[in-house]
Protein backbone atom coordinates (compact mmCIF):
# COMPACT_ATOMS: atom_id res chain seq x y z
CA UNK A 1 0.00 0.00 0.00
CA UNK A 2 2.73 2.34 0.66
CA UNK A 3 3.86 2.54 -2.42
CA UNK A 4 6.07 5.50 -3.66
CA UNK A 5 4.10 8.11 -5.64
CA UNK A 6 5.61 9.60 -8.81
CA UNK A 7 2.02 10.94 -10.19
CA UNK A 8 0.86 14.13 -8.73
CA UNK A 9 -2.68 14.79 -8.16
CA UNK A 10 -3.96 12.20 -5.72
CA UNK A 11 -5.73 14.44 -2.93
CA UNK A 12 -7.00 16.50 -5.48
CA UNK A 13 -8.18 14.16 -7.51
CA UNK A 14 -9.65 12.00 -4.46
CA UNK A 15 -10.69 14.67 -2.62
CA UNK A 16 -12.71 16.04 -5.73
CA UNK A 17 -14.27 12.83 -6.02
CA UNK A 18 -15.57 11.84 -2.33
CA UNK A 19 -16.46 15.91 -2.47
CA UNK A 20 -18.53 15.36 -5.59
CA UNK A 21 -19.60 11.11 -4.86
CA UNK A 22 -20.61 12.70 -1.05
CA UNK A 23 -22.54 15.85 -2.06
CA UNK A 24 -24.72 14.56 -5.05
CA UNK A 25 -25.30 10.40 -4.44
CA UNK A 26 -24.42 9.34 -1.21
CA UNK A 27 -25.87 12.48 1.34
CA UNK A 28 -29.11 12.50 -0.87
CA UNK A 29 -29.50 8.44 -1.06
CA UNK A 30 -28.77 8.28 2.78
CA UNK A 31 -31.45 11.11 3.69
CA UNK A 32 -34.70 8.06 2.31
CA UNK A 33 -33.05 5.58 4.83
CA UNK A 34 -32.96 8.55 7.83
CA UNK A 35 -36.11 10.09 6.83
CA UNK A 36 -37.79 5.98 7.70
CA UNK A 37 -35.92 5.96 10.20
CA UNK A 38 -37.98 8.43 12.14
CA UNK A 39 -40.87 6.07 11.55
CA UNK A 40 -41.94 3.41 14.13
CA UNK A 41 -41.38 -0.50 12.95
CA UNK A 42 -45.67 -0.38 12.78
CA UNK A 43 -46.19 2.91 10.50
CA UNK A 44 -43.29 1.64 8.12
CA UNK A 45 -45.16 -1.76 7.83
CA UNK A 46 -48.39 0.12 7.65
CA UNK A 47 -46.57 1.77 4.48
CA UNK A 48 -44.68 -0.92 2.91
CA UNK A 49 -47.32 -3.64 3.10
CA UNK A 50 -50.96 -1.90 2.46
CA UNK A 51 -52.54 -3.98 -0.05
CA UNK A 52 -52.45 -1.27 -2.84
CA UNK A 53 -49.02 -1.42 -2.36
CA UNK A 54 -48.24 -5.48 -2.12
CA UNK A 55 -50.85 -5.41 -5.73
CA UNK A 56 -48.17 -3.08 -7.10
CA UNK A 57 -44.89 -5.24 -6.02
CA UNK A 58 -46.58 -8.41 -7.60
CA UNK A 59 -46.98 -6.67 -10.40
CA UNK A 60 -43.37 -5.25 -10.36
CA UNK A 61 -41.44 -8.24 -9.51
CA UNK A 62 -43.83 -10.46 -11.66
CA UNK A 63 -44.12 -8.26 -14.82
CA UNK A 64 -40.05 -7.81 -14.49
CA UNK A 65 -39.22 -11.12 -13.99
CA UNK A 66 -41.36 -12.60 -16.92
CA UNK A 67 -39.82 -9.70 -19.26
CA UNK A 68 -36.31 -10.58 -18.03
CA UNK A 69 -36.60 -14.00 -18.54
CA UNK A 70 -38.28 -13.23 -22.77
CA UNK A 71 -34.88 -10.82 -22.75
CA UNK A 72 -32.78 -13.94 -21.82
CA UNK A 73 -34.27 -16.05 -24.17
CA UNK A 74 -34.32 -13.69 -26.70
CA UNK A 75 -31.32 -11.94 -26.05
CA UNK A 76 -28.96 -15.26 -26.23
CA UNK A 77 -30.71 -15.92 -29.83
CA UNK A 78 -29.99 -11.95 -30.68
CA UNK A 79 -26.26 -12.31 -29.75
CA UNK A 80 -25.87 -15.47 -31.17
CA UNK A 81 -26.71 -14.91 -34.55
CA UNK A 82 -24.94 -11.39 -34.05
CA UNK A 83 -21.66 -13.49 -33.44
CA UNK A 84 -22.53 -16.08 -35.30
CA UNK A 85 -23.73 -15.58 -38.19
CA UNK A 86 -23.34 -13.00 -41.53
CA UNK A 87 -26.12 -11.48 -43.13
CA UNK A 88 -26.49 -8.15 -44.65
CA UNK A 89 -27.01 -5.13 -42.21
CA UNK A 90 -25.56 -7.00 -39.55
CA UNK A 91 -23.84 -3.75 -38.34
CA UNK A 92 -26.85 -1.50 -38.23
CA UNK A 93 -28.52 -4.47 -36.38
CA UNK A 94 -25.83 -4.76 -34.36
CA UNK A 95 -26.14 -1.11 -33.06
CA UNK A 96 -30.03 -1.01 -33.33
CA UNK A 97 -29.73 -3.19 -29.90
CA UNK A 98 -28.86 -0.07 -28.03
CA UNK A 99 -31.50 1.75 -29.48
CA UNK A 100 -33.53 1.41 -25.55
CA UNK A 101 -30.71 2.87 -23.84
CA UNK A 102 -30.54 5.85 -25.98
CA UNK A 103 -34.08 6.75 -26.66
CA UNK A 104 -36.03 8.48 -23.80
CA UNK A 105 -38.19 6.59 -21.99
CA UNK A 106 -41.31 8.71 -22.15
CA UNK A 107 -40.59 8.26 -26.27
CA UNK A 108 -40.59 4.51 -26.24
CA UNK A 109 -43.78 4.54 -23.83
CA UNK A 110 -46.07 6.72 -26.15
CA UNK A 111 -44.39 4.92 -28.75
CA UNK A 112 -45.34 1.34 -27.89
CA UNK A 113 -48.60 2.45 -25.87
CA UNK A 114 -49.51 3.85 -29.85
CA UNK A 115 -48.72 0.53 -31.12
CA UNK A 116 -50.59 -1.69 -28.48
CA UNK A 117 -53.49 0.22 -27.63
CA UNK A 118 -57.04 -1.31 -29.04
CA UNK A 119 -56.95 1.53 -32.27
CA UNK A 120 -53.05 0.92 -32.79
CA UNK A 121 -51.02 -1.76 -35.43
CA UNK A 122 -50.96 -4.83 -33.53
CA UNK A 123 -52.94 -3.84 -30.28
CA UNK A 124 -56.06 -3.71 -33.05
CA UNK A 125 -54.99 -7.24 -33.96
CA UNK A 126 -54.99 -8.76 -30.52
CA UNK A 127 -58.06 -6.83 -29.61
CA UNK A 128 -60.46 -9.70 -31.68
CA UNK A 129 -58.52 -12.52 -30.29
CA UNK A 130 -59.63 -11.20 -26.71
CA UNK A 131 -56.16 -10.07 -25.48
CA UNK A 132 -55.69 -6.51 -24.16
CA UNK A 133 -52.86 -5.26 -24.55
CA UNK A 134 -52.03 -1.89 -23.87
CA UNK A 135 -53.61 -0.51 -20.49
CA UNK A 136 -52.90 -4.60 -19.03
CA UNK A 137 -50.22 -6.47 -16.65
CA UNK A 138 -49.19 -7.76 -20.53
CA UNK A 139 -49.00 -3.79 -21.83
CA UNK A 140 -46.32 -3.52 -18.43
CA UNK A 141 -44.40 -6.76 -19.46
CA UNK A 142 -43.90 -5.58 -23.14
CA UNK A 143 -42.72 -1.93 -22.08
CA UNK A 144 -40.10 -3.57 -19.52
CA UNK A 145 -39.38 -6.16 -22.35
CA UNK A 146 -38.36 -3.21 -24.43
CA UNK A 147 -36.21 -1.42 -21.93
CA UNK A 148 -34.31 -4.37 -20.75
CA UNK A 149 -33.63 -5.62 -23.80
CA UNK A 150 -29.75 -4.63 -24.81
CA UNK A 151 -28.53 -6.20 -21.64
CA UNK A 152 -28.52 -10.04 -22.17
CA UNK A 153 -27.12 -9.22 -25.96
CA UNK A 154 -24.27 -6.62 -24.22
CA UNK A 155 -23.54 -9.69 -21.74
CA UNK A 156 -23.50 -12.98 -23.67
CA UNK A 157 -22.28 -11.38 -27.09
CA UNK A 158 -18.69 -10.83 -25.74
CA UNK A 159 -18.40 -14.33 -23.99
CA UNK A 160 -19.36 -15.64 -27.19
CA UNK A 161 -16.66 -13.80 -29.21
CA UNK A 162 -14.13 -15.52 -26.77
CA UNK A 163 -15.44 -19.29 -27.02
CA UNK A 164 -12.47 -21.38 -28.19
CA UNK A 165 -13.61 -23.06 -31.18
CA UNK A 166 -11.08 -26.13 -30.78
CA UNK A 167 -13.34 -26.94 -27.91
CA UNK A 168 -16.37 -27.24 -29.85
CA UNK A 169 -13.95 -28.66 -32.73
CA UNK A 170 -12.85 -31.34 -29.99
CA UNK A 171 -16.82 -31.96 -29.50
CA UNK A 172 -17.54 -32.22 -33.04
CA UNK A 173 -14.40 -35.18 -33.30
CA UNK A 174 -16.03 -37.03 -30.65
CA UNK A 175 -19.78 -37.56 -32.43
CA UNK A 176 -21.57 -34.65 -30.96
CA UNK A 177 -24.21 -32.89 -32.94
CA UNK A 178 -24.66 -28.86 -32.60
CA UNK A 179 -27.40 -29.27 -30.58
CA UNK A 180 -25.41 -31.80 -27.79
CA UNK A 181 -22.36 -29.56 -28.10
CA UNK A 182 -24.56 -26.33 -27.45
CA UNK A 183 -25.67 -27.70 -24.79
CA UNK A 184 -22.78 -29.61 -23.61
CA UNK A 185 -19.80 -27.51 -24.32
CA UNK A 186 -21.01 -23.93 -25.03
CA UNK A 187 -24.11 -23.44 -22.67
CA UNK A 188 -21.72 -24.02 -19.65
CA UNK A 189 -19.65 -21.16 -20.30
CA UNK A 190 -22.27 -18.48 -21.21
CA UNK A 191 -24.69 -19.23 -18.28
CA UNK A 192 -23.05 -16.71 -16.02
CA UNK A 193 -23.32 -14.21 -18.23
CA UNK A 194 -26.70 -14.71 -19.36
CA UNK A 195 -27.48 -14.70 -15.24
CA UNK A 196 -25.64 -11.50 -15.23
CA UNK A 197 -27.60 -10.05 -18.12
CA UNK A 198 -31.09 -11.36 -16.76
CA UNK A 199 -30.33 -9.61 -13.23
CA UNK A 200 -29.19 -6.33 -14.93
CA UNK A 201 -33.04 -6.52 -16.87
CA UNK A 202 -34.45 -7.53 -14.14
CA UNK A 203 -33.47 -4.46 -11.92
CA UNK A 204 -33.64 -2.09 -14.22
CA UNK A 205 -37.23 -3.42 -15.49
CA UNK A 206 -38.35 -3.00 -11.43
CA UNK A 207 -37.52 0.70 -11.54
CA UNK A 208 -38.71 1.69 -14.38
CA UNK A 209 -41.26 4.37 -14.99
CA UNK A 210 -41.28 6.50 -18.36
CA UNK A 211 -41.51 3.32 -20.64
CA UNK A 212 -44.32 1.73 -18.53
CA UNK A 213 -46.59 4.69 -17.09
CA UNK A 214 -48.12 5.30 -20.10
CA UNK A 215 -48.75 1.47 -21.40
CA UNK A 216 -50.13 0.38 -17.83
CA UNK A 217 -53.08 2.17 -17.53
CA UNK A 218 -52.08 3.12 -13.92
CA UNK A 219 -55.08 1.26 -12.05
CA UNK A 220 -54.77 1.01 -8.56
CA UNK A 221 -54.37 -2.70 -7.62
CA UNK A 222 -54.35 -3.95 -10.85
CA UNK A 223 -51.75 -1.97 -13.17
CA UNK A 224 -50.04 -0.07 -10.74
CA UNK A 225 -45.93 -0.37 -10.46
CA UNK A 226 -44.15 0.59 -7.71
CA UNK A 227 -42.28 3.62 -8.61
CA UNK A 228 -46.04 5.20 -9.91
CA UNK A 229 -46.77 4.18 -6.15
CA UNK A 230 -44.04 6.47 -4.79
CA UNK A 231 -44.99 9.73 -7.08
CA UNK A 232 -48.52 9.27 -6.20
CA UNK A 233 -47.76 9.35 -2.63
CA UNK A 234 -45.62 11.99 -2.98
CA UNK A 235 -48.18 13.73 -5.11
CA UNK A 236 -50.69 13.47 -2.08
CA UNK A 237 -47.98 14.98 0.51
CA UNK A 238 -47.55 11.52 2.07
CA UNK A 239 -43.83 12.01 2.38
CA UNK A 240 -43.46 8.77 4.98
CA UNK A 241 -45.16 6.85 2.80
CA UNK A 242 -43.34 7.58 -0.12
CA UNK A 243 -40.19 7.47 1.21
CA UNK A 244 -40.81 3.98 2.65
CA UNK A 245 -41.55 2.12 -0.33
CA UNK A 246 -38.18 3.98 -2.00
CA UNK A 247 -36.48 2.25 1.23
CA UNK A 248 -37.50 -1.28 -0.30
CA UNK A 249 -37.43 -0.54 -3.31
CA UNK A 250 -33.70 0.49 -2.79
CA UNK A 251 -33.11 -2.33 -0.54
CA UNK A 252 -34.10 -4.54 -3.71
CA UNK A 253 -31.55 -3.12 -6.32
CA UNK A 254 -28.58 -2.82 -3.85
CA UNK A 255 -29.08 -6.40 -3.11
CA UNK A 256 -29.13 -7.32 -6.96
CA UNK A 257 -26.42 -5.05 -7.59
CA UNK A 258 -24.50 -7.31 -5.14
CA UNK A 259 -25.36 -10.30 -6.74
CA UNK A 260 -24.54 -8.71 -10.30
CA UNK A 261 -21.28 -7.81 -9.14
CA UNK A 262 -20.15 -11.25 -7.64
CA UNK A 263 -21.55 -12.50 -10.87
CA UNK A 264 -19.38 -10.51 -13.41
CA UNK A 265 -16.35 -11.04 -11.19
CA UNK A 266 -16.61 -14.64 -11.49
CA UNK A 267 -17.63 -14.72 -15.42
CA UNK A 268 -14.56 -12.14 -15.55
CA UNK A 269 -12.21 -14.58 -13.44
CA UNK A 270 -13.29 -17.92 -15.73
CA UNK A 271 -13.03 -15.77 -18.70
CA UNK A 272 -9.44 -14.90 -18.08
CA UNK A 273 -8.65 -18.25 -16.73
CA UNK A 274 -9.76 -19.45 -20.42
CA UNK A 275 -7.77 -16.81 -22.54
CA UNK B 1 -6.87 -15.74 -33.46
CA UNK B 2 -10.08 -18.16 -33.21
CA UNK B 3 -11.39 -16.34 -36.57
CA UNK B 4 -8.64 -17.88 -38.55
CA UNK B 5 -9.32 -21.63 -37.27
CA UNK B 6 -12.98 -21.01 -37.89
CA UNK B 7 -12.29 -19.84 -41.40
CA UNK B 8 -10.76 -23.15 -43.57
CA UNK B 9 -14.17 -24.53 -41.83
CA UNK B 10 -16.75 -21.83 -42.88
CA UNK B 11 -17.03 -22.41 -46.63
CA UNK B 12 -18.02 -25.54 -46.89
CA UNK B 13 -21.11 -24.23 -44.50
CA UNK B 14 -21.78 -21.60 -47.13
CA UNK B 15 -22.20 -23.45 -49.51
CA UNK B 16 -24.60 -26.09 -47.71
CA UNK B 17 -22.64 -28.84 -47.03
CA UNK B 18 -23.56 -30.76 -43.91
CA UNK B 19 -20.09 -29.85 -41.07
CA UNK B 20 -20.37 -30.80 -37.78
CA UNK B 21 -19.04 -27.30 -36.88
CA UNK B 22 -22.31 -25.03 -38.03
CA UNK B 23 -25.81 -25.63 -37.98
CA UNK B 24 -27.54 -26.98 -41.30
CA UNK B 25 -28.60 -23.60 -43.30
CA UNK B 26 -32.11 -23.73 -42.81
CA UNK B 27 -31.48 -23.84 -39.23
CA UNK B 28 -29.24 -20.91 -39.48
CA UNK B 29 -31.96 -18.84 -41.64
CA UNK B 30 -34.38 -19.53 -38.81
CA UNK B 31 -32.46 -18.49 -36.10
CA UNK B 32 -31.64 -15.01 -38.16
CA UNK B 33 -35.42 -15.04 -38.92
CA UNK B 34 -36.64 -15.14 -35.19
CA UNK B 35 -33.75 -12.71 -33.73
CA UNK B 36 -34.70 -10.18 -36.80
CA UNK B 37 -38.19 -10.35 -36.00
CA UNK B 38 -37.79 -9.92 -32.49
CA UNK B 39 -35.81 -6.80 -32.91
CA UNK B 40 -38.31 -5.67 -35.77
CA UNK B 41 -40.83 -6.06 -33.35
CA UNK B 42 -39.61 -4.26 -30.04
CA UNK B 43 -37.53 -2.04 -31.22
CA UNK B 44 -38.06 -1.09 -35.42
CA UNK B 45 -41.81 -1.26 -34.94
CA UNK B 46 -41.49 1.53 -32.16
CA UNK B 47 -38.71 3.74 -33.73
CA UNK B 48 -41.24 3.86 -36.71
CA UNK B 49 -43.94 4.67 -34.70
CA UNK B 50 -42.87 7.77 -33.08
CA UNK B 51 -41.75 9.43 -37.24
CA UNK B 52 -45.60 8.09 -38.69
CA UNK B 53 -47.23 9.02 -35.92
CA UNK B 54 -45.42 12.62 -35.92
CA UNK B 55 -46.04 13.15 -39.61
CA UNK B 56 -49.45 11.55 -40.19
CA UNK B 57 -51.28 14.70 -40.31
CA UNK B 58 -48.91 16.51 -42.54
CA UNK B 59 -45.48 17.96 -42.54
CA UNK B 60 -47.40 21.59 -41.83
CA UNK B 61 -49.28 19.73 -38.69
CA UNK B 62 -45.86 18.47 -37.30
CA UNK B 63 -44.13 21.61 -37.68
CA UNK B 64 -46.61 23.79 -36.02
CA UNK B 65 -45.88 21.68 -33.18
CA UNK B 66 -42.75 23.51 -32.82
CA UNK B 67 -44.59 27.23 -33.13
CA UNK B 68 -45.80 26.70 -29.75
CA UNK B 69 -43.41 28.98 -27.23
CA UNK B 70 -43.60 25.93 -24.96
CA UNK B 71 -41.81 23.52 -26.65
CA UNK B 72 -39.34 26.19 -27.58
CA UNK B 73 -39.08 26.70 -23.63
CA UNK B 74 -38.96 22.93 -23.14
CA UNK B 75 -36.23 22.50 -25.68
CA UNK B 76 -33.84 25.10 -24.47
CA UNK B 77 -34.36 24.02 -20.65
CA UNK B 78 -33.43 20.61 -22.01
CA UNK B 79 -29.96 21.93 -23.84
CA UNK B 80 -29.42 23.83 -20.27
CA UNK B 81 -29.76 20.68 -18.32
CA UNK B 82 -27.57 18.92 -20.60
CA UNK B 83 -25.15 21.53 -20.73
CA UNK B 84 -24.48 22.17 -16.59
CA UNK B 85 -24.88 17.86 -15.66
CA UNK B 86 -23.04 16.70 -19.31
CA UNK B 87 -19.53 19.06 -18.31
CA UNK B 88 -20.10 18.62 -14.21
CA UNK B 89 -20.11 14.88 -14.91
CA UNK B 90 -17.02 14.47 -17.55
CA UNK B 91 -15.08 16.48 -14.93
CA UNK B 92 -16.04 14.15 -12.36
CA UNK B 93 -14.98 11.15 -14.72
CA UNK B 94 -11.38 12.40 -14.58
CA UNK B 95 -11.38 13.08 -11.37
CA UNK B 96 -12.49 9.51 -10.00
CA UNK B 97 -10.84 7.76 -13.40
CA UNK B 98 -7.32 9.76 -12.06
CA UNK B 99 -7.31 8.74 -8.86
CA UNK B 100 -8.76 5.17 -8.95
CA UNK B 101 -6.43 4.22 -11.99
CA UNK B 102 -2.91 6.11 -11.41
CA UNK B 103 -3.06 5.07 -7.02
CA UNK B 104 -3.50 2.10 -4.73
CA UNK B 105 -5.75 3.20 -1.51
CA UNK B 106 -7.58 0.76 0.51
CA UNK B 107 -11.66 1.00 -0.07
CA UNK B 108 -11.31 1.62 -4.05
CA UNK B 109 -13.80 -1.25 -5.29
CA UNK B 110 -15.89 0.33 -2.51
CA UNK B 111 -15.88 3.31 -4.60
CA UNK B 112 -16.00 2.25 -8.10
CA UNK B 113 -19.42 0.56 -6.20
CA UNK B 114 -20.59 3.57 -5.25
CA UNK B 115 -19.76 5.63 -8.39
CA UNK B 116 -22.37 3.38 -9.75
CA UNK B 117 -24.68 3.52 -7.56
CA UNK B 118 -27.00 5.73 -9.74
CA UNK B 119 -27.60 3.51 -12.29
CA UNK B 120 -29.11 0.55 -9.45
CA UNK B 121 -31.66 3.06 -8.48
CA UNK B 122 -34.91 3.49 -9.66
CA UNK B 123 -35.59 6.90 -11.85
CA UNK B 124 -38.45 8.25 -9.57
CA UNK B 125 -36.15 7.57 -6.34
CA UNK B 126 -33.68 9.63 -8.21
CA UNK B 127 -35.91 12.71 -8.02
CA UNK B 128 -37.31 11.67 -4.73
CA UNK B 129 -33.78 11.96 -3.00
CA UNK B 130 -33.61 15.69 -3.87
CA UNK B 131 -37.38 16.62 -2.61
CA UNK B 132 -36.55 14.95 0.62
CA UNK B 133 -33.44 17.44 1.27
CA UNK B 134 -35.10 20.62 -0.74
CA UNK B 135 -38.04 20.39 -0.56
CA UNK B 136 -41.04 22.55 1.48
CA UNK B 137 -40.97 19.48 3.79
CA UNK B 138 -37.44 18.16 3.44
CA UNK B 139 -34.27 19.05 5.56
CA UNK B 140 -33.32 22.19 4.09
CA UNK B 141 -36.72 23.30 3.11
CA UNK B 142 -37.82 26.05 5.38
CA UNK B 143 -33.96 27.45 4.71
CA UNK B 144 -34.43 27.75 1.73
CA UNK B 145 -37.80 29.22 2.07
CA UNK B 146 -36.44 31.96 4.28
CA UNK B 147 -33.88 32.81 1.66
CA UNK B 148 -36.26 32.61 -0.78
CA UNK B 149 -34.39 30.28 -2.95
CA UNK B 150 -36.51 27.36 -5.31
CA UNK B 151 -34.62 24.14 -5.90
CA UNK B 152 -37.78 22.09 -6.46
CA UNK B 153 -40.28 22.70 -8.55
CA UNK B 154 -37.75 24.73 -10.47
CA UNK B 155 -34.55 24.64 -12.63
CA UNK B 156 -32.00 23.40 -10.28
CA UNK B 157 -33.81 20.51 -8.72
CA UNK B 158 -34.17 19.47 -12.59
CA UNK B 159 -30.30 19.73 -12.89
CA UNK B 160 -29.58 18.40 -10.06
CA UNK B 161 -31.47 15.21 -10.87
CA UNK B 162 -30.12 14.96 -14.06
CA UNK B 163 -26.73 14.95 -13.07
CA UNK B 164 -27.42 12.23 -10.25
CA UNK B 165 -29.17 10.10 -13.04
CA UNK B 166 -26.19 10.53 -15.17
CA UNK B 167 -23.69 10.40 -12.72
CA UNK B 168 -21.41 7.44 -13.42
CA UNK B 169 -21.88 7.58 -17.37
CA UNK B 170 -17.95 9.23 -17.98
CA UNK B 171 -16.21 7.78 -15.02
CA UNK B 172 -17.07 4.43 -15.97
CA UNK B 173 -15.95 4.30 -19.59
CA UNK B 174 -12.38 5.92 -18.48
CA UNK B 175 -11.75 3.73 -15.96
CA UNK B 176 -11.06 0.09 -17.22
CA UNK B 177 -9.85 2.26 -20.52
CA UNK B 178 -6.99 3.69 -18.17
CA UNK B 179 -6.78 0.52 -16.38
CA UNK B 180 -5.59 -1.49 -19.49
CA UNK B 181 -2.97 1.58 -20.21
CA UNK B 182 -0.93 2.06 -17.08
CA UNK B 183 0.94 4.36 -16.13
CA UNK B 184 4.25 4.59 -17.60
CA UNK B 185 3.25 7.00 -20.42
CA UNK B 186 2.44 9.56 -17.36
CA UNK B 187 5.55 8.27 -15.04
CA UNK B 188 7.62 8.62 -18.24
CA UNK B 189 6.58 12.39 -18.65
CA UNK B 190 7.00 13.28 -14.97
CA UNK B 191 10.34 12.09 -15.30
CA UNK B 192 11.41 14.51 -17.78
CA UNK B 193 10.08 17.21 -15.92
CA UNK B 194 6.68 17.76 -17.09
CA UNK B 195 4.17 18.94 -14.22
CA UNK B 196 0.97 16.89 -13.25
CA UNK B 197 -1.23 19.33 -15.35
CA UNK B 198 1.46 19.43 -18.54
CA UNK B 199 1.35 15.33 -18.26
CA UNK B 200 -2.46 15.22 -17.60
CA UNK B 201 -3.26 17.73 -20.83
CA UNK B 202 -0.28 16.07 -23.41
CA UNK B 203 -0.37 12.33 -22.32
CA UNK B 204 -3.42 11.45 -20.47
CA UNK B 205 -6.23 13.21 -22.33
CA UNK B 206 -5.11 12.47 -25.90
CA UNK B 207 -4.93 8.53 -24.91
CA UNK B 208 -8.10 8.37 -23.49
CA UNK B 209 -10.22 11.15 -25.76
CA UNK B 210 -12.16 8.53 -27.81
CA UNK B 211 -13.59 6.64 -24.39
CA UNK B 212 -13.99 10.34 -23.13
CA UNK B 213 -16.67 11.21 -26.18
CA UNK B 214 -18.17 8.15 -26.02
CA UNK B 215 -18.69 8.48 -22.05
CA UNK B 216 -19.99 12.22 -22.67
CA UNK B 217 -22.41 10.83 -25.78
CA UNK B 218 -24.04 8.72 -23.76
CA UNK B 219 -24.43 10.97 -20.63
CA UNK B 220 -25.85 13.92 -23.27
CA UNK B 221 -28.44 11.45 -24.48
CA UNK B 222 -29.44 10.09 -20.98
CA UNK B 223 -29.69 14.18 -19.71
CA UNK B 224 -31.39 15.05 -22.59
CA UNK B 225 -34.03 12.20 -22.66
CA UNK B 226 -34.46 11.89 -18.25
CA UNK B 227 -38.02 11.73 -17.81
CA UNK B 228 -39.10 10.02 -14.05
CA UNK B 229 -36.00 11.73 -12.22
CA UNK B 230 -37.17 15.07 -13.60
CA UNK B 231 -41.00 14.45 -13.64
CA UNK B 232 -40.42 14.25 -9.64
CA UNK B 233 -38.74 17.51 -9.09
CA UNK B 234 -40.09 19.65 -12.29
CA UNK B 235 -44.17 20.33 -11.06
CA UNK B 236 -44.53 20.60 -14.51
CA UNK B 237 -45.06 24.51 -14.87
CA UNK B 238 -45.45 24.67 -18.78
CA UNK B 239 -42.61 27.11 -20.53
CA UNK B 240 -40.73 27.52 -17.23
CA UNK B 241 -39.61 23.97 -15.57
CA UNK B 242 -41.00 21.44 -18.62
CA UNK B 243 -38.03 19.33 -20.23
CA UNK B 244 -39.03 17.69 -23.81
CA UNK B 245 -39.80 14.57 -22.84
CA UNK B 246 -41.86 16.28 -19.83
CA UNK B 247 -43.23 18.30 -22.67
CA UNK B 248 -44.25 15.49 -24.38
CA UNK B 249 -45.74 13.70 -21.76
CA UNK B 250 -48.24 16.69 -21.55
CA UNK B 251 -49.28 16.82 -24.54
CA UNK B 252 -49.85 13.00 -24.89
CA UNK B 253 -52.02 13.65 -21.46
CA UNK B 254 -54.05 16.66 -23.05
CA UNK B 255 -54.69 14.36 -26.77
CA UNK B 256 -52.46 16.19 -28.96
CA UNK B 257 -50.68 13.17 -30.12
CA UNK B 258 -49.50 15.10 -33.29
CA UNK B 259 -47.67 17.60 -31.20
CA UNK B 260 -46.84 14.75 -28.77
CA UNK B 261 -44.77 12.83 -31.31
CA UNK B 262 -43.46 15.73 -33.16
CA UNK B 263 -41.47 16.54 -30.34
CA UNK B 264 -40.93 13.03 -29.30
CA UNK B 265 -39.44 12.82 -32.97
CA UNK B 266 -36.40 15.32 -31.98
CA UNK B 267 -35.81 12.79 -29.39
CA UNK B 268 -35.97 10.13 -31.10
CA UNK B 269 -33.49 11.68 -33.85
CA UNK B 270 -31.44 12.16 -31.26
CA UNK B 271 -31.00 8.80 -29.77
CA UNK B 272 -30.42 7.66 -33.91
CA UNK B 273 -27.83 10.62 -33.96
CA UNK B 274 -26.40 8.91 -30.22
CA UNK B 275 -26.57 5.39 -32.04
CA UNK B 276 -24.35 6.36 -35.00
CA UNK B 277 -21.95 8.47 -33.10
CA UNK B 278 -21.52 5.52 -30.57
CA UNK B 279 -20.81 2.87 -33.28
CA UNK B 280 -18.38 4.61 -35.13
CA UNK B 281 -16.17 5.47 -32.18
CA UNK B 282 -16.69 1.48 -31.27
CA UNK B 283 -15.78 0.58 -34.60
CA UNK B 284 -12.84 3.12 -35.54
CA UNK B 285 -11.51 3.78 -32.10
CA UNK B 286 -11.97 2.07 -29.32
CA UNK B 287 -11.35 -2.34 -29.16
CA UNK B 288 -13.97 -3.20 -26.66
CA UNK B 289 -12.43 -6.11 -24.69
Amino acid sequence: MAKFRVLPGFGLSLGYTLLYLGLIVLIPLSATFLKTAGMSWADFLAAVASPRVMASYRLSFGASFIAAAINTAAGLLVAWVLVRYSFPGKKVVDSLVDLPFALPTAVAGIALTAIYAPNGWIGSLLMPLGIKSAFSPFGVIIAMTFIGLPFVVRTVQPVLEDLDPEVEQAAATLGANRLTTFIYVIFPEIWPALLTGFAMAFARAIGEYGSVVFIAGNMPMKTEITPLLIITKLEQYDFRGATAIAVVMLVVSFILLLGINLLQRFTTRRRNAFA
Amino acid sequence: MPRQLQNPVRPAVARGAASPLAEPAWVRWLLIAAALGFLALFLGLPLAAVFIEAFRKGVSTYLAAFEDPDAWAAIKLTLLTAGIAVPLNLVFGLAAAWCITKFDFRGKSLLITFIDLPFAVSPVISGLIYVLLFGAQGWFGPWLAAHDIKIIFAVPGIVLASIFVTFPFVARELIPLMQSQGSDEEEAAVSLGATGWQTFWHVTLPNVRWALLYGVILCNARAMGEFGAVSVVSGHIRGKTNTLPLHVEILYNEYNFVAAFACASLLAFLAIVTLVLKSIIEGRHLSKP
